[in-house]
């Protein structure tokens, strides 16, 4: 059945439909429309789960990680400086290895107090165990949150995992979405299975102080569970290919087999791009475009194109581009081009402009150092 | 997949009396045997005999016990060793 409604009802429908027992959430602009909906699922009985009402971002994380410690489904959302005051208990989540599932909507960070999108909130939460999804559509978005269950709840898997998009430019924006019957979703995820859990007949302790050397044997099994978890999210997307018609993986190519210069981009800002590589191929450039769909685990062994022009909407100080100096680990020829902070529109002109400098062996801020 | 489970067992830090400073002392005379000290002590280093019985092994002199014992009858002394 084809929905037309806005990246946030899309979401809140999406985590309906994966049947969470618990969700606990904060409202903060723009992804308030998500738990507004959900609460109103819950309150009719369209969905059987605990909605808590909490007092803060932490506390929304902190119930996620004691209902997943019990065993149950869990979603929450959240967007921005919600995010930030998260950032302690995301780590928690991570290194309990608690699959919650949830959605971020990517805001800039204040001050200068600012409503609009930039991927600053959660690229700034790299390092704490969670699988980092980002979306360019409202059907990624759907996509994403339902092969997010099946994906962090993988045995071989067992992480939190984040779905991103931008605020408003999908969060308010109304698109077309295939949404798959129930019986659908029920047949592609199963059941949640806790690798551990609180139980009162078999009592643990989880989080007590723990010795230098097994600490750091948690952190390896973290990074192992990652580099799995590439081989998880290809299965699962393929699997959701093959039963809905629309095939994932860690990066989606556009127009690259022939490409001189391929641009390498996430969130919203890649359906521009795909657009302005038609534009250019038009006039006989051969260019193609790889959005990133994960950003942790990071897909660098399939980013294997000689020049590559990277367009970052985030910025880490005193180092540049995030996504650009992660791609380093390529060895290729990139181009660096910082766009797009604080909801500063990005369209398909820019990214030919982009193209054009590169061309041209420029990179930097755009358009404040070149243009 | 490894985190940070750990199961119910005596002493996993190890003698944990070393670390007190006070040592608590109960006066049988006083006490009611009310056994709050048994329900309060954090480390469950008080058991139940016939009085309560305080583990020294691994108590580590916190004082809860003396504070929450409403007649008084556990004392913290300065540890002398």
């Amino acid at each position: 059945m084809i929905f037309i409604d806005t990246a946030n009802h899309i979401s809140a429908l999406a985590a309906k439909m994966a049947k969470p027992h618990v969700i606990a959430a904060y409202p903060i602009t723009p992804q308030t429309t998500i738990v507004e909906r959900l609460a109103e699922y819950v309150e009719s009985g369209q969905l059987n789960a605990d909605f808590i009402r909490v007092e803060s971002e932490h506390s929304a994380m902190a119930a996620c990680i004691g209902a997943s410690a019990m065993g149950a489904r869990t979603f929450t959302a959240t967007a921005s400086h919600g995010l930030l005051l998260m950032h302690e208990m995301l780590h928690w989540a991570g290194l309990a290895r608690l699959p919650v599932v949830m959605v971020n909507v990517n805001r800039a960070i204040g001050p200068g107090w600012n409503i609009w999108s930039d991927l600053n909130d959660s690229l700034s939460q790299r390092d704490t165990g969670w699988i980092q999804f980002y979306a360019s559509s409202n059907q990624e978005v759907f996509d994403n949150i339902i092969q997010a269950y099946k994906i962090g709840e993988s045995e071989e898997v067992m992480l939190p995992v984040m779905i991103s998009y931008d605020g408003f430019t999908l969060s308010h924006t109304s698109m077309p979405v295939e949404v798959p019957e129930q019986s659908k979703i029920d047949e592609f995820l199963p059941p949640f299975k806790p690798a551990w859990k609180i139980d009162v007949e078999n009592p643990i302790t989880h989080g007590n102080i723990v010795p230098p050397e097994p600490y750091m044997e948690i952190r390896y099994s973290m990074q192992r569970a990652m580099e799995r978890a590439k081989k998880i999210i290809e299965e699962v997307g393929e699997e959701w290919g093959k039963k809905f018609g629309r095939e994932y993986d860690l990066i989606q190519e556009y127009k690259c087999d022939d490409a001189d210069y391929v641009m390498v981009t996430m969130g919203a800002i890649s359906a521009e791009a795909r657009f302005a590589v038609d534009e250019l191929r038009k006039r006989g450039e051969k260019v193609g475009l790889v959005n990133l769909r994960t950003f942790r685990p990071f897909p660098y062994e399939k980013l294997k194109y000689e020049k590559m022009i990277v367009i970052d909407r985030n910025v880490s100080p005193g180092l540049g581009g995030v996504v650009y100096h992660e791609m380093k680990k390529t060895g290729k020829d990139l181009y660096g081009f910082i766009a797009g902070l604080g909801g500063v529109d990005v369209s398909y002109k820019d990214f030919e402009r982009i193209y054009e400098l590169a061309k041209r062996g420029k990179e930097g801020w755009y358009p404040l150092e070149v243009k | 997949m490894k985190t940070a489970i750990s199961y119910p067992t005596v002493g996993a830090m190890g003698k944990t009396g070393t670390w007190r400073v006070f040592r608590p002392s109960l006066d049988r005379e006083k006490c009611i045997k009310c056994w709050r000290c048994w329900i309060f002590c954090p480390d469950s280093a008080i058991s139940r005999d016939e009085y309560p019985v305080i583990d020294y092994e691994y108590c580590k002199g916190c004082g809860v016990c003396a504070n929450e014992c409403p007649v008084n009858a556990i004392e913290m002394g300065r540890e002398e060793k």
